[in-house]
């Protein structure tokens, strides 16, 4: 079974490390500290999820969740996640969280910029587009015609199949992009972000995109 | 902690509390023109006079500094409320304290608490106005550090007494009086949180009463902030604390007249909002969810929206309703109704189900 280490512990982190102990994982949660500070957390919000250090918590995974704030990702150590297949969940969204010079590159998607900084890992970009307060009621079985689908962006074929995986066991549909530019159709302003779509419905939203063009 | 333990806190320790909130948004006349923000500022203050005497317990404005919604000195309409009542609570919903200055807010609610006789309460937290930074010259981004740092600083306030304080936000304070003192104490102060864990171990390590904005999706997912709130306040060795809900709504005469009035109103106001911020429209079909039982949304008769009070105040271990009421481009009129049903007729039904 795939091993989680989710990074963060604020609105999103604990909410996919519910979901993902539900879904049958192996979960460690960090935040940027000590693991005690966030013991009452995780005992209350994602209750099996196991409470390390990052490094620790890292070491262990096949998939590390980065659920920190975006602004907080200009201090966060490259060198951590290093080998690893690390799902970016974080957005840039200017006019709920302020500009931030990083990434205020036209030419390239939010994750990619993750992914420069992140050279040594592989990056998968997924979870950005449902809100964190979605995540644990929109879970449907397989085969459920309610099922939501979550759009899955990467450049490393292994590291998608292996993150659209948990996505599915999670209670999602999986849909892969062509590449983390892709990415970009994830993004707010994109056309499905924040939007509840089933996978027809997703496949049609991002193939009529005039953002595919760019991406 | 289980669930009936914090039942235990609601039912023993805590009163049942039913308030009314309201951003202020611009009231629109008969032909549906926006009236001036003065004349808004003016129907705020007769909404709060009714809420008082249609036997609201609470009276909160939040802050915002908008075309569309006017609310950037709160404290002031507050205090032209508490000084045409006797009996409700008058408060902030919320006070952006991250682009404000500590002592400047425990003056000013202090000072509402004067002049209301002790009626006074300050919610604080984020709301979802994030106007105030640029206007005062903060950056978003610094967020979290501000709440932090000014949350810190205005505990110490709230404790009474010279205050000594060092921070990263603000000048350092050395033995410094700050008034108007209180006459008995602290007066009540919350944290709002939207969803943030972190935000809910502070409001208890600092001993604030925890406020759940709960504005959409399941209000059930709150249940173990809930209890995770009650489990930090003992770890920090602190007597157990009131748990809020704040969340939107409209009541009418019956189900049908008040999602036709609502429903526009809502889909035009967060449309608007979903533009700047690039997240997805609301549908009929996600409003009618968020309008049923397991949604965020209190829109309807007195009796549906009742029933869902009390649900959700049970379920989440609360002592506390606050009804976010109005929305931009409803008129004075319609939402005068929505106090008077809320007062009459919702409020002594929440308590009949909940006895």
């Amino acid at each position: 079974m795939t091993r989680l280490a989710v990074l963060g512990a604020g609105h999103v982190g604990p909410v996919i490390a519910r979901v993902a102990i539900d879904a049958g994982f192996p979960v460690s949660i960090a935040a940027s500290g000590d693991p005690e500070e966030i013991t009452l957390i995780t005992q209350f919000l994602a209750p099996g999820a196991e409470p390390r250090w990052a490094a620790e918590a890292v070491e262990d995974a096949d998939v590390v969740v980065l659920a920190i704030p975006l602004h907080k990702f200009a201090t966060f150590d490259p060198a951590l996640v290093a080998g690893k297949v690390v799902v970016d969940t974080m957005n840039y969204w200017p006019p709920i969280d302020g500009v931030q010079e990083m990434f205020e590159d036209p030419l390239y998607g939010s994750s990619e910029i993750v992914a420069h900084r992140l050279s040594r890992s592989t990056i998968v970009k997924t979870f950005n587009h449902i809100g964190y307060h979605e995540l644990d009621d929109e879970r449907r079985p397989a085969g459920s015609p309610e099922r939501r689908a979550l759009g899955v962006a990467g450049d490393d074929p292994a590291a998608v199949t292996t993150v659209a995986d948990v996505i599915e066991r999670i209670g999602y549909d999986a849909v892969p992009l062509e590449g983390l530019g892709a990415g970009r159709l994830l993004e707010p302003g994109g056309p499905v972000f924040g939007v509840s779509l089933s996978r027809p419905e997703f496949e049609h939203a991002v193939a009529r995109s005039p953002l595919r063009e760019k991406a | 902690m289980s669930a009936a333990s914090s039942d235990a806190a609601r039912e023993d320790r805590f009163p049942l509390v039913l308030g009314l909130d309201t951003f202020g948004d611009v009231t629109y006349d008969e032909d549906g023109r926006p009236l001036s923000h003065a004349q808004t500022i003016r129907d705020v203050v007769e909404e709060g006079v009714l809420a008082d005497q249609v036997g609201v317990d609470y009276f909160g404005i939040g802050e915002h500094h908008t075309d569309d919604i006017p609310m950037s000195a709160a404290d002031v309409v507050l205090g032209a409320i508490a000084a045409r009542t006797t009996r409700i609570r008058v408060g902030s919903a919320v006070t952006v304290l991250s682009s404000d200055d500590p002592v400047r807010v425990f003056q000013r609610y202090s000072t509402l608490n004067a002049v209301s006789g002790g009626r006074a309460e300050v919610i604080l937290g984020r709301g979802s106005s994030i106007d105030s930074f640029p206007l005062f010259g903060y950056d978003l981004a610094d967020y979290e550090d501000l709440f932090e740092d000014k949350t810190g600083l205005f505990a110490e306030l709230l404790k009474g007494g010279p205050v000594t304080w060092q921070g990263k936000t603000r000048p350092a304070l050395h033995d410094q009086d700050v008034v108007p003192h209180t006459e008995s104490g602290p007066f009540p102060a919350w944290i709002g949180v939207g969803g943030s864990p972190q935000s809910v171990v502070r409001a208890a390590h600092y001993g604030f009463s925890l406020m759940l904005a709960i504005i959409g999706g399941s209000p059930a997912r709150f249940a173990p902030f809930s209890q995770l709130f009650q489990q930090a306040l003992e770890r920090f060795g602190r007597a157990p604390l009131p748990v809020g809900v704040h969340s939107p709504g409209h009541v009418a005469a019956t189900d049908e007249k008040a999602r036709e009035e609502f429903w526009p109103h809502y889909l035009e106001v967060i449309r608007r909002v979903s533009k700047t911020r690039g997240f997805a429209a609301p549908t009929k079909e996600s409003f009618t969810y968020e309008t049923g039982p397991q949604g965020a949304l209190y829109v309807g008769s007195p009796e549906t929206v009742a029933k869902k009070i009390a649900a959700n105040l049970t379920s989440l271990g609360a002592n506390r309703f606050d009804l976010k009421y109005g929305m931009g481009g409803l008129s004075h009129e319609v939402l005068m109704t929505n106090i008077e049903l809320y007062g009459t007729q919702v409020i002594p039904r929440v308590r009949e189900l909940l006895t």
